[in-house]
């Protein structure tokens, strides 16, 4: 049981953690100083999050590791984060694909885990679903603007979107010994949440002109640490400082 | 024995109380940790300082923590510890009335009341923290510090910082 439950929130930390780290490879070159802003904002709220599940974590798994050990010191492999947050961020539309698909999937989520049988699951769900909210609203309202925008921001969304239909199943996946924690009101049951998000999904590509989700062939997993080769890359940049200085304090 | 040890509890809580409504925000020093609604007071035993962070990934929170503890250690206070909690979530209605006041004086729109459990950028009326006017728009969702907002004033154009619902 331990064991899984580490497993699961190395997958809510490690979401969140990979995802805020591309955020902030927009900082400095967004379309506009003001999407700059937005996109480190995000992150940082992401890192926030990634610090307060793995340092859980640490604490589940009782082998000393903190959150700072386990983002800077563990290997691709050893990463549960989904597929889909590690996908290069492409242009600014595909960016804003992605965090429209994955911020719509961690608000259902969230707002199932504040009810969660474990106190601090359910505290850290409560601090950051206020935030995610807004993620979600944000990222709704530029996919409308862009799908229903010019001839060209239209298209950038539709390529943005084509890339990212084949990890959704990737993101929602469980296996036995999850969902025996989510009967027990642990973890939330993720195949439940799936009708309102590809409801929530659907309605807002409606409003912004874009073609329905196609089905297409889904790829795994990376819930069981078998990634795409862009995690490397950017796990080689993120963890580059800590790994050459291991003992630095500052 | 520290001073700390050598206070009597209720003397040693107004120590406390005192030493922390000077230490400021390190993003808008203008108000105090205590303001902000940060410094929820002083655990059971009287050990424990118990603060709670704002926005979860509020960059500020180290150094907020840093600043209690090097406030505590020059007032003697070594002892007493410092215990962070999550639960029940921070919102900007623990924005105390004075730290309001100070907001606006520093010219930052401070966030009205009952906040709680609406959206980060719920627009309603906000008021121009130089001239008073509420006839103000939204520049930019994302301003200065991940708590604000830029604004701007429509009467005399200045625009300002809004403190974002939380």
């Amino acid at each position: 049981m331990s064991d899984t439950l580490f497993r699961s929130l190395l997958e809510l930390g490690d979401d969140s953690l990979i995802l805020g780290q591309r955020l902030c490879e927009w900082c400095g070159k967004a379309p506009s100083v003001e999407v700059d802003l937005s996109l480190s904002n995000l992150g940082l709220d992401l890192m926030g999050q990634a610090t307060l599940f793995l340092n859980y974590a640490g604490e589940v798994e009782g082998k000393g590791r903190d959150g700072d050990r386990l983002a800077f010191h563990r290997d691709g492999e050893q990463f549960r984060n989904s597929l889909l947050v590690e996908q290069p961020n492409g242009d600014f539309g595909q960016t804003m694909a992605r965090q429209f698909l994955f911020s719509t999937y961690q608000l259902g989520l969230f707002e199932q885990l504040v009810k969660s049988a474990d106190p601090r699951i359910a505290e850290i769900a409560a601090k950051a679903v206020k935030e995610v909210r807004s993620h979600a609203d944000i990222s709704a309202e530029w996919v409308i603007r862009l799908g229903d925008g010019t001839e060209d921001s239209h298209e950038r969304m539709v390529d943005g979107f084509d890339w990212f239909w084949r990890f959704i199943d990737d993101m929602f996946a469980m296996d036995d010994d999850q969902r025996a924690l989510a009967e027990q009101g642990i973890l939330a049951d993720k195949a439940a949440l799936r009708p309102a998000f590809d409801a929530r999904v659907a309605a807002v590509l409606a409003e912004a002109t874009l073609p329905a989700a196609q089905p297409v062939w889904q790829v795994g997993s990376g819930r069981q640490g078998k990634h795409s080769e862009h995690l490397s890359h950017l796990l080689a940049e993120m963890q580059q400082l800590a790994r050459a200085h291991p003992e630095a304090t500052w | 024995m520290s001073a700390g040890a050598a206070l009597s509890q209720a003397a040693l809580r107004a120590r406390i109380d005192t030493v922390l409504a000077e230490v400021p925000d390190p993003e808008i020093p203008a108000v105090s940790v205590v303001d902000l609604g940060i410094v929820r007071g002083v655990d059971a035993d009287g050990r424990n300082v118990i603060v709670t962070p704002t926005y979860t990934g509020c960059p500020a929170t180290i150094a907020i923590e840093l600043a209690i503890r090097v406030a505590l250690d020059e007032a003697g206070l070594e002892d007493i510890g410092i215990k962070t909690v999550l639960s029940p979530p921070w919102t900007t209605d623990m924005i105390s009335d004075a730290g309001r006041d100070k907001l606006r004086a520093y010219g930052i729109a401070p966030p009205p009341k009952g906040a709680e459990g609406r959206s980060l950028h719920g627009a309603d009326i906000v008021e121009c923290p130089q001239c008073g006017s509420t006839r103000t728009k939204e520049v930019s969702r994302f301003g200065s510090t991940p708590c604000k907002a830029l604004w701007q004033c429509s009467d005399c154009h200045e625009p300002f910082d809004r403190f974002k619902c939380h």
